[in-house]
């Protein structure tokens, strides 16, 4: 660590007010303050500060996604060996996996990053850190043969249209890994729905769909036993079928008090709900599906905890989150079980009430202070 | 008319010639007044419609201009809309009428939106703003002018969607074959509505870097 420190302090000066690179002075921010807490200091006023600052809890988010990282390398792997009926050992399907992951990350990071520090420098602000987990989230949200040109274009669209146009980090209205996913899903759609998509480099006779898209075709002796949906040994997304490792790392959120127990909660339940209600009602083979199916199936887990928990576009106020959440979650399974072109519900409903958000809260603060102005009549009167 | 009006002023004097010119950049009625945005989302998708829409609406906003402008003086204040809107209805009927005589493709794929020009938030409000109080000539110019500023934005986005979305443009393929067998996609998402919002949205973005005047005060 010492040596880092003496390293960017030798180089500071040129980065300075005055120095020779002065231009580049946001880029050097930006590596200072990842390997170090800035210790700038509020001069005026009384500024409480929480000793953790966006690097270090993006970083807490970023560990949150290793296991569901891992287990997705592992799952793309296995799921082609298995469709030609192969079995072979733990680090070949790994190595196969992680191969097919590699590009997606570095293209991920390298037009996200590019375009952040671009705008940075444009705008003379600082890079901050906003990418760096939609870096991670983007590539475990697409199918593993996602042709990088298509990603590079989605990952631009949702960095440029999804944040910096309205002020960068902490401004977005919309979850910008959703809006790449959304993107992709609308523009692209051959390449990221489908039955043939969700497995790389599939063998022909393989079926290949996902227990969503079984469900919504009807297939519902194909779809795999409730263990395997939970473990995540079914195709889909590169990141998100493990219901178990994405759980891991939302448990690792809340015990770190990064992620949010109110929203993750309220969204399982929305589902939860939802999937009740469709039982109760039965009017087709897939209503009857029992509900914890629901919360097992497709990304369902990985928009709980890592999507619809993202601070900036989720509600701002504890009774917002619980509407928000369960909002999300009810119109997830609403769209997967109703609409016959979408198997695949979370997204939507997430973007959709990413745009509520703010909406739930101005109502949750107006009724707020309609009680209190009650309460005082009733005080003075 | 215009005789008598040569004496006092030349026909495109430089005071004309603004109520030509600024409509296409600093008083642009979509990218500054954003006005007309409904159609402009709505028949973007393709060059062609485009092009047929922004003639219709030209001429229906120069007549309706020019007639309301010559009988400006006799309109009871308190039912000039609806005067107004007698004139405009007219103009798109005739419109339509001459749309589906000769360019009957064309007209089917604007299909409701020929009759929405009646809605057109920007004849209403050049009638009401400017030719209620002016001439016919410069009315005239000025229903010319807002029509083609509405036109260039609408014939930006649409070539923009046609080209990323369609890979064409007038419906010739431009991309060439070698580039489709190479892996690349026509964009899906320029043909639906919401992109000729951000493509609008864009080209606001581009005219307001350019012109810093037209960013308001917060």
């Amino acid at each position: 660590m010492k040596a880092i420190r003496n390293l960017l302090d030798k180089q500071k000066p040129h980065f300075e007010k005055g120095g020779k690179l002065e231009k580049f002075h946001s880029m050097f921010d930006a590596m200072e303050t990842l390997f170090f807490v800035p210790n700038r200091v509020t001069t005026k006023g009384a500024h409480i500060r929480d000793a953790i600052d966006m690097k270090r809890t993006m970083i807490v988010v970023f560990i949150a996604l290793l296991p569901a990282l891992f287990f997705g390398m592992w799952n793309i792997g296995y799921q082609h060996f298995l469709s030609y009926g192969e079995h072979p050992d733990f680090w070949t399907m790994f190595w196969y996996g992680f191969l097919k992951m590699l590009p997606i990350i570095i293209v991920t990071y390298g037009v996200g990053l590019g375009l952040e520090i671009i705008f940075a420098q444009i705008r003379s602000h600082d890079v901050n850190e906003g990418f760096f987990v939609s870096g991670l989230l983007i590539p475990m949200i697409v199918p593993p043969d996602i042709p990088l040109w298509q990603l590079a274009i989605a990952v631009a669209f949702a960095v440029v249209f999804g944040k910096e146009v309205f002020g960068g980090t902490g401004m977005n209205i919309m979850n910008p890994a959703l809006l790449a996913r959304a993107f992709l899903f609308f523009a692209y759609p051959g390449n990221i729905s489908g039955d043939k998509v969700w497995i790389s480099d599939k063998a022909d006779a393989f079926s290949g769909a996902t227990p969503l898209g079984d469900a919504l075709t009807g297939h519902f002796d194909n779809l795999p036993s409730v263990y395997d949906m939970f473990m995540g040994f079914i195709p889909g997304s590169n990141g998100e079928t493990s219901t178990l490792m994405i759980l891991l790392g939302g448990l690792f959120l809340l015990m770190t008090g990064i992620g949010n127990w109110r929203v993750m909660f309220s969204f399982f339940a929305g589902g939860y709900i939802m999937g009740l209600l469709f039982n109760l009602w039965g009017y087709n083979e897939y209503m009857q599906l029992p509900a914890y199916y629901h919360l097992v199936m497709g990304g369902f887990a990985f928009g709980a905890v890592f999507m619809a928990t993202d601070p900036v576009t989720a509600a701002q106020t504890n009774k917002g989150m619980y509407i928000y959440g369960f909002l999300a979650g009810l119109m997830a399974i609403l769209i997967r079980v109703f609409n016959p072109a979408y198997p695949e519900g979370v997204m939507l409903a997430i973007l959709l009430m990413n745009v509520f958000a703010p909406l739930i809260d101005h109502y949750v603060i107006a009724g707020n202070i309609k009680r209190r102005q009650k309460r005082l009549k009733l005080a003075t009167n | 008319m215009s005789e008598e009006k040569k004496e006092r002023e030349p026909l495109f004097s430089p005071k004309n010639l603004k109520l030509i010119k600024d409509p296409l950049s600093i008083n642009n009625p979509i990218t500054v007044q954003v006005l007309g945005i409904c159609s402009a989302l709505a028949v973007t998708a393709k060059l062609k419609p485009a092009i047929v829409m922004t003639i219709s609406v030209m001429v229906v906003l120069a007549v309706s201009n020019v007639v309301i402008s010559l009988l400006r003086n006799g309109i009871p204040p308190r039912i000039r809309i609806i005067v107004q809107l007698v004139v405009i209805a007219t103009m798109v009927i005739l419109v339509d009428q001459v749309l589906k005589a000769f360019v009957y493709d064309v007209s089917k794929q604007l299909s409701v939106f020929v009759g929405l020009i009646i809605t057109n938030c920007i004849i209403m409000g050049r009638l009401e703003a400017f030719a209620m109080g002016n001439k016919p000539w410069p009315a005239f110019l000025d229903g010319i002018g807002n029509a083609l500023g509405y036109g260039i934005i609408l014939i930006i986005v649409a070539f923009f969607r046609e080209f990323l979305g369609s890979g064409t443009i007038f419906d010739i393929h431009v991309i060439p074959q070698g580039f489709y067998d190479f892996g690349y996609k026509n964009n899906g998402l320029m043909i639906l509505p919401p992109m000729a919002l951000i493509t609008v949205g864009v080209i606001i973005w581009v005219q307001r870097y350019r012109n810093r005047d037209l960013i308001e005060d917060h």
